[in-house]
């Protein structure tokens, strides 16, 4: 009896679908190459741009120019952290393996997402701010969701059997990727009753055009440079999932 | 019993570790009692699933023809009881040691005692499971579980200080609809993933 | 010919890639005995887990009693008694409100003297105000046979019950299998020593590798048995 299709609840990995997983993986880990370098490439070019034809801001100065990598960082960690609780919600409901390393994946980049953020905002913050750190809103989630995606990674390097793992994971992921606008939420309206007394707003009410547009377009570069490397880590752990398979199935 | 210790040993220090001519004592207040409620449910959910490891008496539970949703509330509620007995004798004692004047606000704080528990317990039942069913060591549903209640704690100690500061509680209305999107948010979620984390 | 007590069908489970248990199926009749046995890691426990209905098999079904075991239907449950190796008692309890406890769990009408009945059944009652952690194993296992059987199952499940107990012990509990249980009781015993099952069970199966390895009615000679059970277990 085969079981062709990976959605069945016995998740195993009967001799003839194993080479079309490594298959599969190896394709997962060459997409994910190329769009990493691509988004690599873009997004030098895209700096050039945003150092040499940006306007300079004019209350911020040089400094201002970081925030065309904290805010990319800080929605493709956000965005992340959203895969990984839809990952783990369709993982519970289909009890496809595959979603599960998908959302180990999306964890894994986005913890180093997360702390580009949370390096690049005291950098950015010194000068304008005077101090290195702020409760502000973005920043406050942002470390947050660094303390849950930390916590999901610790749980899962201490459980060994992978569909306990799998199962226990999803848990807290869905739990967790709930907890994510509660957290910005109450700490906005924390800080709209505490209004600390900042120098400078860093974002300013409006951007001009150009600015808009190069963000933007860092955005878009930095979601693509997440697929990529996500990509590169889901194949890297199913080819680790099939080893792991064919060990079992010898021993 | 070692939680309510443990609640007044908090309160003790909070009160010695602040400086009483630069802090009132009832700006500390709220702070000082929400941690410390914190703290003590954190000990208490630890011990809620690691008593059914002893003897496999989960196994019992779930023998039983019942839902295992079942079990979950079950438990929910046992913890909610756990916590709002601390609750009672604690806040009793932060009243006294930072000698403050209720304005009769005591119904109110202990409805947002209520909310902010049940919002948390709920996640915490399901985290504790989680915990004792893998055998973490006893520090990793604190590192889960504290995130969530942060939410709550804001709310709860932002909510208390107004009310001590003499304002109505429909002051806070924004806070308390928070609150009560919250509990209602995750004891839905938690009942619904709590069987996945039975399951084998 | 009446419906089997017990049907399981094409049972199999899967760890992650690690397959267990490959398509067993399974027929118990009402006041019937069957021993399981097998080197241990065959997958005795989880088949025994599966059956109590605590684990899903990754395929196939279990009917009680005509009733598909689903975890949908939680009252289906109701059908089975566990006797495993741990005793499923409180510590904090005392032996008569863990019976108590074990009654109202599993929907008995009257949980207090059911409790007081089961006691006085295993000779207990003299004990039922002690807390389990006082007991001997023998007594502790006394006292899990009570809360096994305390709501009238028609299903009894062991699960290795014969590990840690000393010869009074042991007789006794074979004693109880073989004469004591009620009528119509079906009953399975999970075991990787056949010398102890092999007086009192109606059929003995040997599970190995995750298949049906031998199957043997009652009255035959036990060396027989074992020299061929020996012959399909690996060394």
């Amino acid at each position: 009896m085969t079981s062709s299709s990976s959605l069945s609840a016995s998740s195993s990995f009967p001799q003839s679908s194993t080479s079309s997983a490594v298959v599969a993986a190896r394709k997962s880990i060459r997409l994910g190459q190329a769009l990493t370098v691509l988004a690599l490439v873009a997004l030098a070019a895209h700096y050039v741009r945003a150092i040499q034809y940006t306007p300079i801001e004019a209350t911020q100065g040089l400094a201002q120019k970081i925030f065309y990598v904290h805010v990319p960082a800080a929605w493709s960690a956000f965005l992340a952290f959203g895969i990984l609780g839809v990952c783990s919600a369709l993982f519970l409901w289909l009890h496809d393996r595959r979603l599960d390393l998908f959302a180990e994946a999306s964890a894994e980049v986005g913890t180093v997402l997360t702390l580009i953020v949370l390096t690049t905002g005291p950098l950015w913050g010194k000068p304008i701010w005077g101090t290195w750190w702020q409760w502000e809103v973005r920043l406050t989630s942002t470390l947050f969701l660094f303390f849950l995606m930390v916590g999901y990674l610790t749980l899962r390097r201490s459980i060994f059997d992978p569909l306990e793992r799998a199962r226990y994971s999803a848990v807290v992921g869905i739990l967790g990727a709930m907890l994510v606008p509660f957290i910005h939420l109450s700490v906005y309206m924390f800080r709209t009753i505490h209004p600390k007394p900042v120098i400078l707003n860093p974002e300013g009410p409006t951007l001009p055009g150009s600015m808009l547009s190069t963000l933007l377009e860092g955005v878009a570069i930095m979601t693509v440079m997440y697929l990529g490397l996500v990509l590169v880590r889901y194949g890297i752990g199913r080819l680790q999932d099939e080893k792991e398979a064919r060990h079992a199935a010898q021993g | 019993m070692a939680a309510l210790v443990f609640a007044a040993l908090i309160l003790v220090i909070f009160n010695f570790a602040r400086d009483p001519t630069v802090l009132r004592a009832q700006d500390l207040a709220p702070s000082a009692l929400w941690v410390t409620i914190t703290f003590a449910s954190v000990t208490a959910l630890n011990r809620a699933f690691a008593v059914e490891l002893d003897h496999g008496a989960l196994d019992g539970l779930l023998l039983a023809p019942v839902g295992r949703e079942a079990i979950y509330l079950g438990k929910l509620l046992g913890n909610l009881l756990f916590t709002g007995l601390v609750q009672a004798i604690t806040i009793p004692l932060f009243v006294l040691f930072f000698n403050l004047d209720l304005h009769g606000t005591l119904p109110a704080i202990l409805l947002l005692a209520f909310l902010a528990t049940v919002g948390f317990t709920a996640v915490g039942t399901v985290f504790s499971a989680l915990t004792a069913r893998v055998q973490f060591n006893e520090l990793m549903l604190p590192v889960l579980l504290l995130p969530f209640m942060v939410p709550p704690l804001i709310g709860a100690a932002q909510v208390t200080s107004k009310l001590l500061a003499g304002r109505p509680l429909a002051d806070s209305a924004g806070w308390l609809q928070i609150l009560v999107t919250y509990d209602i948010v995750f004891l839905t979620l938690s009942v619904l993933v709590f069987p996945a984390v039975l399951d084998e | 010919m009446p419906s089997p007590l017990l049907q399981a069908q094409g049972i199999r489970r899967a760890f992650g890639p690690r397959v267990v248990l490959r398509g067993l199926d399974l027929t118990l009749a009402a006041g019937e005995t069957l021993a399981i046995v097998g080197p241990n890691g065959a997958g005795k426990t989880t088949l025994l887990r599966i059956l109590a209905g605590l684990i899903k098999p990754s395929a196939g079904e279990v009917t009680l009693d005509g009733v598909k075991l689903t975890p949908a239907e939680p009252a289906s449950r109701r059908t089975v008694g566990l006797l495993s190796h741990r005793s499923l008692l409180y510590d904090d309890l005392t032996v008569y409100e863990n019976l108590v406890f074990a009654a109202r769990l599993m929907g008995v009408a009257d949980p207090k003297s059911a409790a007081k009945f089961a006691l006085a059944e295993v000779d207990l009652s003299a004990r039922a105000d002690d807390s389990p952690r006082t007991l001997s194993r023998g007594l502790l296992q006394r006292a899990a046979i009570a809360r096994a059987l305390i709501h009238k199952p028609r299903l009894l499940l062991l699960d290795e019950p014969f590990t840690g107990l000393d010869a009074v012990a042991s007789d006794r509990l074979q004693r109880l299998l073989r004469e004591r249980r009620p009528a119509g009781l079906g009953t399975v015993v999970v075991t990787h020593q056949v010398a102890e099952v092999w007086d009192f069970a109606d059929r003995v199966v040997a599970l190995v590798g995750g298949n049906w390895a031998l199957e043997e009615g009652r009255g035959g000679p036990l060396d027989d048995f074992m020299r061929r059970y020996r012959e399909v277990v690996p060394a």
